[in-house]
């Protein structure tokens, strides 16, 4: 053993990584814009947990929500619209040693790529999933999206928007393998920050709705939900996320929900006069695909050989 | 005893055998309902021909239906077995000989006009006496049309044979017909028996000797009664050879070509390639991912290759319009990645079981935008193995889309080819995994050949965020005039890089003359075949076969210039000249053509059909011969 105790302590203090490690370039979104607030609570995950830049990946897709990952220091994919998670799929098959994130837009994962966002639930790979929810098209200008309210004025709804809006819990609550299910709001940072660091700590696909404000397009919209603190329902449980006395003085509507109850999370993720903030649905035990999938077969040119070698002869004449 | 009279005669062990005549080649096809196992007894027929020596191409007959109707002219299933002296090198014109086990089906290929006029077909006779008159009138009209149009047709019981060793006919009749068809062309009966060893090695060793006792009854029942036999001597391959289709081919080259990942959604005909590869590859460490969809297994293989391993995904035309737009991500990012597109018949749904080579323009110009991807073609069997290895190569050193075109008829059908001779070298990813040094750019596009250094996730100093935005060196989103010609500069001078690294197109046949035959793809050994019979026949014809389609073999001008006319020949659409309303000013020509006159600046004509089948030989002898005269 050549290194002293001391060279291990200064080794480990070289591994510890400050926020700026983590910032790439000046976010171009608009001043307001809920996204800002998401990257914050995203680049303190990273510092806190000690992420490793290098072998940490943020994919995306198209939209507001998707610029994402040219904010961070780390490797990222910046995609094709609605593909962000069969992006990630791969990689994450391919390289289970990565740590992926997956930021993606209510346009991006709940229109176009809805299929993938269903599949990629069923599939509970180890992934964590932002679902950026602004209920409209930002980059795009001002289009419903499948989460705007009914009634939504928009550049495609002029006269206000035709249809109910998708509820996104309650869809990938619907989903066979639903691993882990959260909602968080932009203007709660605490909390936000304590979801966002629950969901990267769960094996498995972990689903966080953001409830995000769009200050260009729909100024408006959340403020309900925002100016009466009564309206946000805070989920807490012993297993699960416990409120600090901070939020707890400010946010009195507390519910204390097991993440284990599937009905019951079903419920809450109905609510229409509440906003749920928190830790909906959680079970550890479902199986992770790329997990299901390994071969346990020691990859080496030898294994490739012979095996190649016995599926010729079994065509050899 | 007249050989047409089969029906009423009894075996009698120890007859004589009457004359047996020496052919170069012949073509066989068995053909029953679907499920009545002539696929096999087709499969194995060629199988053991080959083991013979003998030179084997086989066609699947496949219903468009899972389960058509039983007794229906559109649900022939089975196999065509063209089997000669030499090496084949194609599916041939029309059949010799047919084992029909209803005159349904065997209707059906008589429309299609795949038979041979005289053609020998041993038909299952037991219909003749069917209690339901429908059937029994049917069968007894269809009979005397296929005799009064010349066919030497012999009423067969097999059924009745199969009966008398209580074995279940539905199931044994097809290993009836193969011995049946190994005394017709004189194949040693054991090579047969190991033949079925082989077949049913998994199941329980009564099944084997239950087949292997139907085959044996079907030839003594055939050295019994019938008065004709054929033999093709065999000229045996000095190496070991292997036979396969054009799939599991393709499936073989994936697990050699040192992918671990394929990711695929379900599609005919590409379909059969990821079967076997789900079924093996787990054995070497590799995994088949059945996506959600087209895309999003185009997607999963992208994002795959990016983590560092390359990738693959297989398709056929519908799926690959649905690729499109992530394939053009992965030009835009760089990313490795192949794509396999089993072409059919288009457009939209067209005709998946059928062959068609419809699908070079899509390949080379799809995705919007210019985006710039490499494309190459397999020609035989041999070729869908060595494709991918080669494919794997080039997407990695170059950092490109490689799609790979095959097509419904090399999917399926199954050529003898020399065993490859597996390399280390197959498998060593061509990656640079040395540090990243201080101040590296992820997009350091080399000034003469546009080639740069990929970092992959988990090389530190590599972090970059890669985008299917416009992008400088540093990948940063950039909408600067002078960036996005230097990128798009540099993603198109990869191909040229590449081209550079090509040898010419052999020549086959003349090396200069009258007429220049080109194709790519399948079409090669019907076209070879027919240029083999021209030259023969005084004509000075060459050909050559283009392996790769975007960027062009070197010295392909050189060649054209050496003939008086050039012409493509091709599975896929073109106007003929000869419609009333087509000229010059509006004529549509085949997908080659189109590339060569353009690139060229060569008066290249072609002609080209859409018929689902394989061209024919003797099509292109008629077609040269009368562009010849004109």
């Amino acid at each position: 053993m050549k290194s002293s105790a001391t060279d291990c302590l200064l080794e480990l203090y070289d591994e510890q990584h400050e926020l700026e490690d983590y910032q790439s370039g000046v976010p171009r979104w608009c001043t307001g814009c809920g996204d800002n607030a998401i990257l914050t609570a995203v680049q303190r995950l990273c510092r806190d947990e000690g992420l490793r830049p290098e072998k940490t990946v943020f994919v995306s897709g198209i939209g507001c929500s998707s610029r994402f990952p040219h904010y961070m220091k780390t490797y990222g994919f910046h995609g094709i619209h609605g593909r962000a998670l069969p992006v990630a799929e791969g990689v994450k098959m391919a390289r289970p040693d990565l740590t992926v994130f997956v930021n993606t837009g209510d346009g991006d994962c709940c229109s176009i790529g809805a299929a993938h966002w269903i599949h990629a639930i069923r599939y509970n790979m180890n992934l964590t999933v932002f679902l950026h929810d602004n209920q409209i098209y930002g980059l795009t200008k001002k289009q419903a999206s499948p989460t705007s309210p009914i009634g939504t004025k928009s550049n495609t709804t002029p006269r206000g928007s035709y249809l109910d809006a998708l509820n996104p819990l309650a869809v990938t609550l619907g989903v066979a393998n639903a691993s882990f299910v959260a909602q968080a709001v932009d203007w709660i940072p605490e909390s936000l920050y304590q979801i966002v660091r629950a969901a990267y700590h769960h094996k498995g696909l972990s689903f966080v709705r953001i409830l995000q404000r769009c200050p260009e397009w729909l100024p408006k919209s959340l403020d309900p939900w925002m100016h009466d603190t009564n309206k946000v329902q805070l989920l807490h449980h012993e297993t699960s996320l416990q409120l600090s006395a901070g939020l707890s003085k400010v946010y009195k509507n507390q519910l204390e929900h097991d993440p284990l109850d599937m009905n019951r999370a079903r419920e809450i993720a109905s609510s229409a006069d509440v906003c749920p903030v928190g830790i909906l649905y959680q079970n550890k035990d479902i199986p992770r695909y790329e997990e299901t999938r390994q071969t346990g077969v020691l990859r080496t040119t030898e294994t490739v050989r012979r095996g190649f070698e016995a599926e010729l002869d079994k065509y050899t004449v | 005893m007249s050989i047409d009279t089969l029906e009423h005669s009894a075996t009698k062990p120890g007859r004589s055998v009457g004359t047996v005549t020496t052919l170069k080649e012949h073509i066989v096809e068995i053909i029953s309902d679907s499920g009545e196992g002539a696929q096999r007894c087709g499969q194995s027929l060629g199988a053991i021909a080959a083991r013979m020596g003998n030179g084997i191409w086989t066609t699947e007959i496949i219903p468009a239906e899972i389960r058509p109707p039983a007794r229906s002219v559109a649900g022939a299933s089975g196999n065509r077995i063209r089997i000669g002296s030499n090496y084949i090198t194609n599916g041939g014109d029309e059949t010799d000989l047919v084992v029909a086990f209803n005159e349904q089906v065997l209707l059906g290929r008589v429309r299609a006009r795949e038979l041979k006029p005289g053609c020998i077909i041993f038909l299952e006779s037991m219909w003749r006496k069917n209690p339901d008159l429908n059937i029994s009138m049917a069968y007894v009209e269809a009979y005397e049309r296929l005799v009064a149009a010349g066919y030497r047709v012999l009423e067969t019981p097999m059924e009745a044979q199969c009966q008398l060793l209580n074995a279940d006919p539905k199931r044994g009749k097809n290993m009836f017909a193969l011995g049946m068809l190994c005394y017709i062309y004189s194949f040693e009966l054991d090579m047969a028996r190991e033949q079925i060893a082989l077949t049913f090695g998994k199941k329980a060793q009564a099944v084997i000797a239950a087949n292997v006792e139907l085959l044996e009854a079907g030839y003594a029942w055939a050295a019994a009664n019938i008065d004709f036999r054929f033999s093709i001597p065999a000229t045996p391959a000095t190496q070991p050879q292997i036979v396969t289709n054009g799939n599991t081919a393709l499936a073989l080259g994936v697990i050699a070509s040192g992918m671990e990942l394929c990711a695929m959604y379900p599609i005919t005909p590409a379909t059969s390639s990821s079967h076997y590869l789900s079924e093996v590859f787990e054995k070497v460490g590799g995994i088949v991912h059945q996506a959600e969809d087209e895309i999003a297994a185009c997607a999963f293989a992208i994002g795959a290759s990016y983590a560092g391993k390359c990738t693959i995904t297989i398709t056929s035309g519908p799926g690959y319009s649905l690729k499109q737009e992530a394939i053009g991500l992965a030009v835009m990012a760089e990313i490795p990645l192949v794509v396999v597109n089993v072409q059919r018949g288009g457009p939209s749904t067209g005709q998946p079981t059928k062959v068609e080579q419809g699908d070079l323009m899509c390949t080379i110009f799809g995705s919007h935008g210019d985006a710039p991807k490499v494309v190459m073609a397999a020609a035989t069997i041999e070729d869908c193995f060595y494709a991918v290895i080669t494919a794997r190569r080039i997407a990695e050193t170059f950092n490109m889309v490689v799609v790979i075109l095959t097509d419904a008829s090399l999917s399926s059908s199954q050529q003898p080819f020399n065993r490859p001779q597996f390399s280390e070298t197959w498998l060593a990813p061509p990656v640079d995994q040395s540090p990243i040094p201080e101040g590296a750019k992820p997009y350091d596009w080399d000034a003469t050949t546009g080639l740069a250094r990929r970092f992959i996730p988990g090389q530190p100093g590599g972090m970059h965020t890669v985008t299917g935005l416009a992008h400088d060196r540093n990948s940063h989103v950039a909408y600067d005039p002078d960036i996005n010609q230097e990128s798009l500069r540099a993603r198109s001078l990869k191909l040229a890089a590449l081209q550079k690294t090509l040898t010419p197109p052999e020549i086959f046949g003349e090396p200069s003359g009258e007429l220049l035959i080109i194709g790519w793809g399948s079409t090669k050994g019907a076209i070879e075949e027919a240029v083999q019979t021209l030259r023969e026949g005084g004509c000075k014809v060459g050909a050559i076969n283009l392996r790769f389609l975007q960027p062009m073999q070197p010295g392909i001008k050189e060649i054209m210039q050496r003939y008086t006319r050039v012409m493509t020949i091709e599975n896929n659409w073109s106007d003929s000249p000869d419609e009333e309303i087509i000229d010059a000013d509006n004529r549509r020509y085949s997908s080659l053509a189109i590339l060569l006159r353009s690139r060229y600046l060569v008066d290249v004509d072609c002609w080209s059909e859409v018929r689902g089948q394989p061209v024919k030989p003797s099509t292109i002898c008629r077609v040269v011969l009368a562009k010849l005269a004109k």
